[in-house]
């Protein structure tokens, strides 16, 4: 008896709805030998992960603004990796841009207004263009991997921010503790229900969310992308920029990656630590594919990992479980959407091949 | 002579710095040579790293938790063999979650060992080698694994060039549908090269958790498996250039530290951008002749195989 895979003749659309809903099941059975295999019952674990987080209002407060960064960092990558542009420093881009935004919050110290949170979030996406630019110029200019010089700098934009908070932006009556002051009200995310944290950052994804769908769908430059992703060769044809792409690109998930990080600084923490993201920007990655590089899958997505977020942070309090449980349960769902994948082009075929004559 | 001193430690210290390189990129250079990318290195090296480290902390022996180490890079790239190889997943998307997932995992089985103490390996030093003035401390009085990883080196050069089975690998890595139609298995000789890398990883987080900072601390790769990943191409896929590169950046590592030992007053976070900097820096200028890196890029590079008859 032989397991093997045969190709379809067209790729299953039923699979394609189907193979995300496969992945997260598998998910599910893994934790639960996952959760029998460390002597907690499977259950009550399973239970406090995915609903414990949602009994309360403030849980899905919680749950709601740990999706906003994932979902802009996720919408902007979803394009790149169409275009077959891998943009991997998401994280270093919200962090630039957590850092330009604060950085307008602390320049002003003294004389804010009300225009000081628009500036800062106009400025935060700027700056997360600018760091993600770089990739994106040495690709074109100098033909250097983009995954692994966006990578690099997102270690040196953490860096960056970790020797600001430490030296030149360390708060003067902080006790010298590695810390910005904390921004003036002007320069908080208004919050959208009283006693939560549910802030308004959630209308900036959402608004990312639509103009996206929009622009992948409905213009040319949309085509575009997807059509050099898909089929360069077809694409040069056809005299369509590569390099447009790319630079495109980088400079739209940097930029939502920049707004996502400015949204979350000024809407959870209001000043700058030498850690503002839990990995938000690699998280993203797995949300992109896990939503099929669609808007609306990627929002769905979203919202389950930002589930998963919560459900590490809700193990830990409840059951005493490490927080890490999050990274592995993220690494598998992950892998098992990959593989799962491989139904949508081929079914799977148990027995030996039928010699033609 | 306090001069000297402070360069051969500088040196020393340069040799230890590259070492983990060196493991990790000449194993993801035969990987790469079959025609596999495997983008998981850092997750690869992390969970030999703790795997190796609770190892020695349970038996007490660190050569013990080399070979676990080693066990658990292969094992952590079995994964990503059956989901790239047996289900044709986009190689740079499972890499990539591989790292994700290593990342999460280490963390969570080594919770309990963050700040365990452990002996780390002793320096070996080789008899009369060792106390030739100026070379013998620099070459001839390292641990193990330091021996290990030129012996490796070594190795696989003579292996990937004067062998009959590294041409095949290299055969593969070219072009997978001739090297098929001659009778090779495609999927086999990639399976045992991911393994190979991995279990070089393995070897690369074990030398970091066990013998660089021997300790276990969450994320201790700190980006070394993707800097591994930018000397492949650094070395355009050449073992001697790796080893070379892997050194030169292990000096740029430990520079920082020494800069700020002789008194100047730099910040440490600024100093530990400049490996990453360099990385960069170092692939601008290795990428900007996009022909030598078509050219000697293995053909088949993170491209699929499935094997129609």
């Amino acid at each position: 008896m032989l397991i093997r895979l045969e190709a379809r003749p067209q790729s299953s659309k039923a699979m394609q709805y189907a193979s995300p809903v496969i992945a997260a099941l598998l998910t599910i059975v893994s934790g639960i030998i996952l959760f029998s295999a460390l002597g907690t019952d499977p259950w009550l674990a399973l239970y406090t992960f995915f609903v414990e987080p949602l009994t309360s209002v403030y849980g899905v407060g919680e749950w709601a603004i740990k999706a906003t960064p994932l979902l802009l960092c996720a919408i902007g990558l979803s394009i790149g990796f169409r275009g077959n542009v891998w943009n991997i420093g998401a994280e270093g881009q919200l962090t630039m841009g957590a850092i330009c935004g604060g950085g307008v919050a602390l320049a002003f110290y003294g004389s804010e207004g009300p225009w000081l949170l628009p500036l800062m979030i106009i400025v935060g996406g700027i700056g997360g263009m600018a760091w993600g630019s770089i990739p994106a110029f040495l690709k074109n200019r100098f033909n250097a991997n983009e995954i692994l010089t966006s990578l690099m700098l997102t270690y040196v934009a953490i860096q960056f921010l970790g020797y600001l908070v430490h030296g030149p932006w360390i708060d003067p009556e902080g006790f010298n503790f590695p810390e910005t002051r904390v921004f003036h009200e002007y320069g908080w995310m208004p919050l959208l229900v009283e006693n939560t944290r549910f802030h308004a950052g959630v209308i900036l994804a959402l608004i990312a969310v639509v103009v996206v769908w929009i622009f992948m769908s409905r213009t040319f430059t949309g085509f575009q992308v997807g059509v050099v992703g898909q089929a360069p060769a077809a694409a040069a044809y056809a005299g369509y920029s590569q390099k447009r792409v790319v630079m495109l690109s980088f400079l739209i998930s940097g930029g939502l990656a920049g707004i996502a990080g400015i949204s979350e600084v000024s809407g959870t923490i209001q000043q700058l630590q030498p850690i503002i993201s839990p990995g938000y920007g690699f998280a993203a990655i797995i949300v992109a594919f896990l939503g099929r590089l669609h808007p609306i899958g990627v929002l769905l997505a979203s919202m389950l990992m930002s589930l998963m977020y919560l459900g590490g942070e809700s193990l830990q309090m409840n059951l005493n479980l490490p927080l890490a449980v999050t990274g592995v349960f993220q690494g598998m769902l992950l892998f098992y959407v990959l593989g799962s994948d491989v139904l949508i082009r081929y079914r799977i075929r148990v027995g030996n091949v039928v010699k033609e004559s | 002579m306090d001069g000297w001193d402070t360069a051969l430690a500088i040196l020393v210290a340069t040799i230890r710095a590259g070492t983990p390189l060196v493991f990790a990129a000449i194993g993801e250079l035969v990987t790469e040579k079959a025609g596999v990318l495997n983008l998981g290195i850092e997750g690869m090296m992390l969970i030999g790293a703790v795997t190796g480290f609770i190892a020695t902390v349970v038996t007490g022996n660190p050569y013990l938790g080399i070979l676990a180490a080693i066990l658990a890079g292969m094992a952590t790239s079995l994964i990503f063999g059956v989901l790239t190889l047996s289900l044709m997943t986009n190689q740079v998307a499972t890499g990539l979650a591989l790292t994700i997932f290593g990342i999460g995992l280490s963390a969570f089985i080594g919770l309990s060992y963050v700040g365990t103490p452990i002996d780390g390996l002793d320096p070996i030093a080789i008899p009369l080698l060792s106390s030739i003035p100026v070379l013998g401390p620099l070459l001839f009085n390292h641990d193990i694994m330091i021996y290990g990883s030129i012996a490796l080196f070594v190795l696989v050069g003579w292996f990937l060039f004067k062998t009959r089975a590294g041409l095949i690998l290299r055969a593969v890595g070219e072009s997978h549908d001739a090297a098929h139609a001659i009778g090779y298995s495609v999927l086999k000789i990639r399976y045992l090269a991911v393994m190979f890398g991995g279990a070089t990883s393995g070897l690369a987080g074990a030398y970091l958790s066990l013998v660089y900072t021997p300790q276990w601390a969450e994320n201790m790769t700190a980006g070394r498996g993707w800097i591994a990943l930018a000397l492949v191409v650094f070395a355009t896929w050449r073992p001697a250039r790796v080893l070379v590169g892997a050194y030169l950046f292990g000096f740029i590592t430990i520079i920082g530290l020494h800069i700020q030992a002789m008194g100047a007053d730099v910040s440490s976070h600024l100093l530990a951008t400049l490996p990453y900097l360099a990385t960069v820096a170092v692939l601008v200028i290795i990428s900007r002749d996009a022909t030598k890196i078509r050219l000697n890029a293995p053909a088949s590079l993170g491209r699929p195989f499935h094997p129609t008859a």
